[in-house]
């Protein structure tokens, strides 16, 4: 950071200076996500400790609270890496909550089956808008623009009302405490772990992974490549919707109803998140870890602003906008130093 | 040989599958109600169910208008749904602070409030775009999330109600007979329709959209064209916004323009104009605006229960971007439909389309207009 008087023409030659490769580091965006959520997290601490942040609960609280956004978020990660934009993840969610409180609810079905089906409805849809958009060459944006609309009909369809769910099971497991010596953690939250730690492996240890970073960068050399473009760009929609099916999910066990106005918008946190975590939106940068940081710094303005008090919950959003800018502007500056 | 081709050039021409989707839409209406192109005269105005569509789709034409530039130049604008809800929040919120509500000098400095910080959000959208080189779909994601809660901010999260009557003409008065907010959308599309069409403005922001390095080169202020659509889309979006807080007198930070910015840009895609950039029709978003409208209405009229709505609007969707999307005609109408529409001057060979059917609506917009890049590969 310290070297940047240094003449243009050395960040050309073979071996650039330490700032320019510091930098042109991937993993950049990653670190200064960390280090902002660590600073927020100590700037908390040393504001709120009185009012008890300080409590290990509340850290886990963290991943309670935003367990569904980190799930739909890595569905996101998925699709953004690949150079496309799922905008459905909001109405999926909201769907899925309606189905699955529908199913328990008026039809009686055990858990059991409605887990299963909700995912297969919701990879299904996936799989639907990324035949549609690689098949036909219709913009991402606008097919799963015609998916936000159709599942969110589609919840309006099965009842216009919310459905609370009595079911004993249901709340049997959303009760569930899984303890880790200081706190807990719920369910949901261990689910959402266990599918980031199964996306971070499908991302950088497995063929389709490379395959998803390769479209993402380049689809042109992709396809000279010779790599199955078709199959990845259907794959990462349906990996998509299956994530968005169980973020819904993980919103239903949370909150125990159904409604068909739940997560509305939820797909520009997921897509908030992924950028602040350090994904570069034009695909094939970044990594699933700085989602996990992005959905951390989401969820803790949020709490920050639950301790203050005063705050109303606007401040959220515009808390988002403005780290969101922050975010882009450091992307910005990063790839502009990689292209000189 | 003469009929064939001239029905050939009507099919081609690029308002034709638009306007035959409004026309059938309109005129599946008539079996549920016979009376549905009549217009009645009323108290000195007019009512029917085309004055109404006109009303009512009043604010989605005008931002679809300003996204139409926008998406001409190769980019999206995402934040005019927030636009729209500041815009009518900084108005609503000046005017009920006002003594004498119905004082035009105080509604005309609210509405200026309100414009001026609709074309702030312009500049920084443009700022971003432009001098940053930031992609356009962030860039105005920015403003799209935290625009929402700056209007909340403005409101304290309430909504505000007013009682103003030269306020109120804008978007629920009544000129001439007919409803005001017509007259506005008239002057702002005719503006716009003048200042692209009869200037070179409108080849340097087709220009711009095909290919902006190459229309930098060539001498073209790409930068400044991009700003200058951004500041109009936020313009335009501030007008609807002034118009949908004029109808309701309200002012909602939450839900004023709730995903207007969606039903902006598929009313852009019905009407033809690629998402790509480098070609539009406003006329063609005219008439897609009016398509989502008399939708809208018409699933009113047929008695569809309300909640399906928009299940109804994603099928309508899905099927015009499949009838626009030349490898789906392609492979539906069959290789015959392919050759003999065959490829067209302007389609890139090879890699991104099979055999290209240049009946694509897009297409044949852009062999008329001689935009200078076709194609963004």
């Amino acid at each position: 950071m310290t070297t940047t008087t240094q003449p243009p023409a050395a960040t050309d030659s073979r071996t650039p200076s330490r700032a320019a490769r510091l930098l042109g580091d991937r993993r950049l965006p990653v670190l200064v996500t960390a280090l902002l959520f660590l600073v927020m997290y100590v700037a908390g601490l040393s504001r709120y400790v009185n009012y008890g942040f300080a409590e290990p609960q509340v850290f886990m609280n963290l991943f309670i609270d935003n367990s569904y956004l980190l799930v739909a978020a890595v569905g996101a990660t998925f699709v953004i890496l690949s150079g496309g934009i799922d905008l459905s993840v909001g109405s999926l969610i909201g769907f899925t909550t309606m189905l699955t409180a529908w199913l328990v609810e008026r039809q009686g079905l055990p858990l059991v089956v409605v887990v299963p089906i909700a995912l297969g409805v919701g990879a299904f849809g996936g799989f639907l808008m990324g035949y549609v958009i690689h098949n036909f060459e219709i913009q991402p944006f606008i097919v799963t623009l015609a998916g936000l609309f159709l599942f969110r009909g589609l919840c309006l369809v099965i009842s216009k009302e919310s459905i609370s769910i009595g079911d004993s099971t249901v709340s049997s497991l959303a009760q569930t405490q899984v303890s880790l010596g200081a706190g807990f953690l719920s369910v949901g939250a261990v689910i959402a772990l266990v599918v980031l730690a199964g996306a971070f492996y499908v991302l950088h240890y497995t063929r389709f992974g490379r395959r998803v970073y390769a479209i993402g960068g380049n689809e042109q050399s992709a396809m000279l490549m010779g790599l199955p473009q078709g199959g990845t760009k259907i794959a990462v929609y349906t990996v998509s919707g299956f994530c968005s099916a169980l973020a819904g999910l993980l919103f239903t066990l949370y909150i125990q109803s159904g409604d068909p106005l739940h997560a509305t918008g939820m797909e520009l946190d997921a897509i908030a998140a992924v950028v602040i975590g350090g994904t570069l939106l034009t695909g094939g940068s970044g990594y699933v870890v700085g989602t996990l940081f992005g959905v951390l710094v989401l969820g803790l303005i949020k709490s920050i602003i639950q301790f203050e008090g005063t705050l109303s919950s606007w401040w959220t959003k515009i808390a988002t906008g403005v780290l969101l800018c922050a975010f882009i502007l450091i992307q910005r500056a990063m790839t502009a130093r990689k292209k000189t | 040989m003469s009929t064939p081709s001239r029905w050939r050039a009507l099919t081609h021409h690029h308002l034709f599958w638009p306007t035959a989707v409004l026309v059938l839409l309109l005129l599946v209406n008539v079996p549920f109600t016979p009376d549905f192109f009549s217009i009645k005269m009323t108290g000195g105005h007019l009512y029917g169910s085309l004055v109404s569509i006109v009303l009512f789709g009043s604010p989605l034409i005008l931002v679809a208008v300003g996204m139409t530039l926008v998406i001409a130049t190769g980019g999206i604008d995402l934040s005019v749904g927030a636009v729209v809800a500041i815009t009518g929040a900084l108005a609503c919120s000046y005017i009920s602070d006002q003594a004498d509500q119905s004082a035009l000098s105080g509604v005309l400095l609210a509405m200026g409030i309100g414009l001026l910080a609709a074309v702030v959000c312009g500049l920084w959208n443009g700022f971003l775009v432009a001098r940053m080189g930031i992609q356009p779909i962030i860039a105005t994601l920015i403003i799209m999330v935290a625009g929402r809660g700056v209007a909340q901010l403005i409101t304290d999260g309430q909504i505000i109600t007013i009682n103003s009557e030269p306020y109120k003409l804008i978007g629920g008065g009544y000129w001439l007979t007919l409803p005001f907010s017509i007259f506005v959308v008239a002057v702002v599309v005719a503006i716009t329709v003048a200042l692209t069409r009869k200037t070179a403005l409108g080849l340097l922001v087709e220009s711009v959209g095909g290919n902006a390095e190459a229309s930098r080169l060539v001498g073209i202020r790409s930068r400044r064209i991009k700003i200058m659509v951004y500041v109009f889309c936020a313009l335009c979006a501030g007008i609807a916004g002034l118009m949908i807080s004029s109808n309701t007198s309200a002012a909602d930070g939450n839900n004023a323009g709730l995903w207007i910015e969606l039903d902006a840009i598929l009313a852009v895609v019905i009407g033809g104009t690629s998402l790509l950039g480098g070609r539009f029709s406003i006329g063609g978003t005219v008439v897609g605006a009016l398509v989502i409208q008399t939708l809208t209405t018409t699933i009113y009229t047929i008695g569809v229960p309300t909640q399906t709505n928009l299940v109804f609007k994603a099928a309508v969707v899905i099927v015009v971007c499949l009838l626009q999307s030349p490898k789906f005609r392609a492979k539906v109408f069959g290789a015959k439909f392919g050759a003999r529409f065959g490829p067209k001057s302007g389609s890139t060979p090879g890699a991104k389309d099979g055999g290209k059917p240049a009946a694509a609506p897009s297409e044949t917009a852009a062999t008329t207009e001689a935009a200078p890049q076709m194609e963004v590969s």
